[in-house]
């Protein structure tokens, strides 16, 4: 086994200086030749606008967390999984009750929208028609004329 | 102890450099399979059939220019190749690719490291490799690239969790995390029938992990442009290509070990056939191998790309809940059939 964890590290080291020397051999017969304009970031051919590090949406944070919790609970079915068949019943009802907890999470998230990535719609933009609310109806002309001529 | 020495660097060499050329021939064939798709030639100059293209491709991306944007942040820009590159190969290290024979008075294994932990290393490999996505199209210091990076990032964890919970059911049935035993286990029966959903939601799910066609929004050309690589050039842009594709090599490798019975041939039990049988099992190996890296490119070239809210709702809504309840319906099946 340790055997196998060091051919593994030798593997890894291997890998970084075969890497390594291929990236030498290109930096010694590659040309270099930067200019000004070589070195601006891309953009479409157009000089670059702003600052590039903006701000990315929030939800791809959201997504994160949600894997974060079910990446521990993977973690945790693996030894489950590997000893299930000499353990039996009673670890299939330890397993159902711990994936139980996190499916009330899961059907928690669901339901608040968090894993829609199209949201509904926002109500009251800027082309909304306001006319059909009650509070905002135009007085209605017809009627009034009539309520003024009964008085 | 030396020739145990002597035969680990002969097998990494071997791997590595069998990798190279399967990535550099993998790119070629992705040509010409886009080429015969599209009713036109794909790349015919270079030596017989362009068999010489690799070649020529590789010399060409090593004496470029490598261009550094002025604002871009020195050291994560140049090792985020590398972060994409080496979990890349070294992910090969536990699968096994042949029976193994018995020579200079010891069993070789066909496998540089047979650890008892060989799923759960993979997994833990393949998740480094976000990070060199990620980094690198954040340290470019460019609009695109950071959105490809974030995109990128956030549709490999999404399905990583379907992957992971897919293997469960195997595991269930196995009682190992050890690849050469699952593949044993397959020995007269394939896993892909006694857990026909979990192949189909790792198929899924080791398509969006290595971002290809149909989930390749990381670096979808027509809004991105190139996504996180693009203001990698010379040998750094080719180190991510080189990346992707042995990604896709090691999925093959993966998903033939877990479902198709890894190297063993069916009907003819190759350990007891000596040499032949080795040869006869890493070349069962090879072959499915190769189907699954030609589905690859099958469906790169047949299907459409995916819209994100279509990636997100297919990872998050249909793929977990089904792995789940093909893992509580694998050992609800164990404990009382």
């Amino acid at each position: 086994m340790l055997w196998d964890l060091g051919s593994v590290l030798m593997f890894m080291v291997t890998s970084l200086v075969i890497i390594g020397i291929t990236l030498l051999i290109a930096k010694l017969f590659r040309r270099d030749n930067p200019t000004e304009e070589k070195l601006t970031s891309y953009e479409c051919g157009e000089d670059p606008v702003g600052n590039p590090w903006v701000q990315f949406n929030i939800r791809f944070y959201v997504v994160a967390l949600i894997f974060l919790i079910f990446e521990v609970e993977i973690v945790f079915l693996y030894p489950w999984a590997t000893v299930f068949k000499e353990m039996g019943f009673f670890t299939f009802v330890e397993m159902m009750i711990f994936v139980g907890i996190l499916l009330v999470g899961y059907a928690y998230v669901w339901v608040k929208g968090d894993l829609n990535w199209v949201l509904p719609k926002p109500k009251y933009t800027a082309d909304f028609d306001y006319s059909n609310v009650p509070r905002f109806k135009k007085p209605d002309a017809e009627k009034a004329r009539k309520l003024q001529a009964v008085e | 102890m030396l020739t145990d020495i002597a035969i680990i660097i002969t097998k990494i060499m071997i791997v590595i450099g069998g990798t190279f050329t399967a990535v550099a021939y993998l790119i070629l064939a992705e040509r010409k399979v886009a080429g015969f798709v599209q009713e036109r030639y794909g790349p015919n100059r270079v030596g017989i059939w362009g068999l010489l293209q690799p070649i020529a491709d590789g010399v060409k991306t090593m004496l470029k220019e490598d261009i550094t944007p002025a604002k871009a942040n020195r050291i994560i820009y140049h090792l985020a190749p590398a972060m994409v590159l080496a979990p890349a190969l070294v992910t090969f290290a536990v699968v096994p690719f042949g029976s193994g024979i018995d020579a200079f008075g010891r069993h070789i294994a066909f496998q540089i490291a047979d650890i008892n932990i060989g799923i759960l290393f993979i997994f833990a490999i393949t998740s480094i490799g976000v990070y060199g996505v990620v980094l690198g199209g954040w340290s470019s210091n460019n609009k695109y690239s950071l959105l490809g990076g974030v995109r990128s990032s956030a549709q490999m964890i999404s399905y990583e969790l379907a992957l992971g919970l897919s293997v469960v059911g195997i595991l269930l049935l196995t009682g190992s995390l050890r690849l050469n035993d699952i593949v044993e286990a397959q020995i007269g029966m394939w896993n892909v029938f006694r857990q026909p959903v979990a192949f189909m939601i790792f198929l899924v799910a080791v398509f969006a992990e290595t971002n290809r066609l149909p989930f390749d929004l990381a670096e979808s050309e027509q809004e991105l442009i190139a996504g996180y690589h693009i203001e990698y050039s010379g040998f750094k842009y080719s180190m991510f290509m080189l990346g992707e594709y042995s990604n896709i090599i090691t999925a093959s490798a993966l998903i033939v070990t877990l479902f198709f019975g890894g190297w063993t041939v069916p009907f003819i039990d190759v350990t007891k056939l000596g040499h032949l049988g080795a040869f006869l099992s890493v070349v069962s190996f090879a072959v499915k191998t190769g189907f699954f890296l030609f589905l690859y490119l099958w469906v790169r070239w047949t299907l459409p790309r995916f819209r994100y809210d279509q990636l997100m709702h297919l990872g998050w809504k249909i793929l977990l809940p089904l792995a789940l309840l093909n893992l509580l319906f694998t050992a609800a099946w164990i404990t009382y059939v």
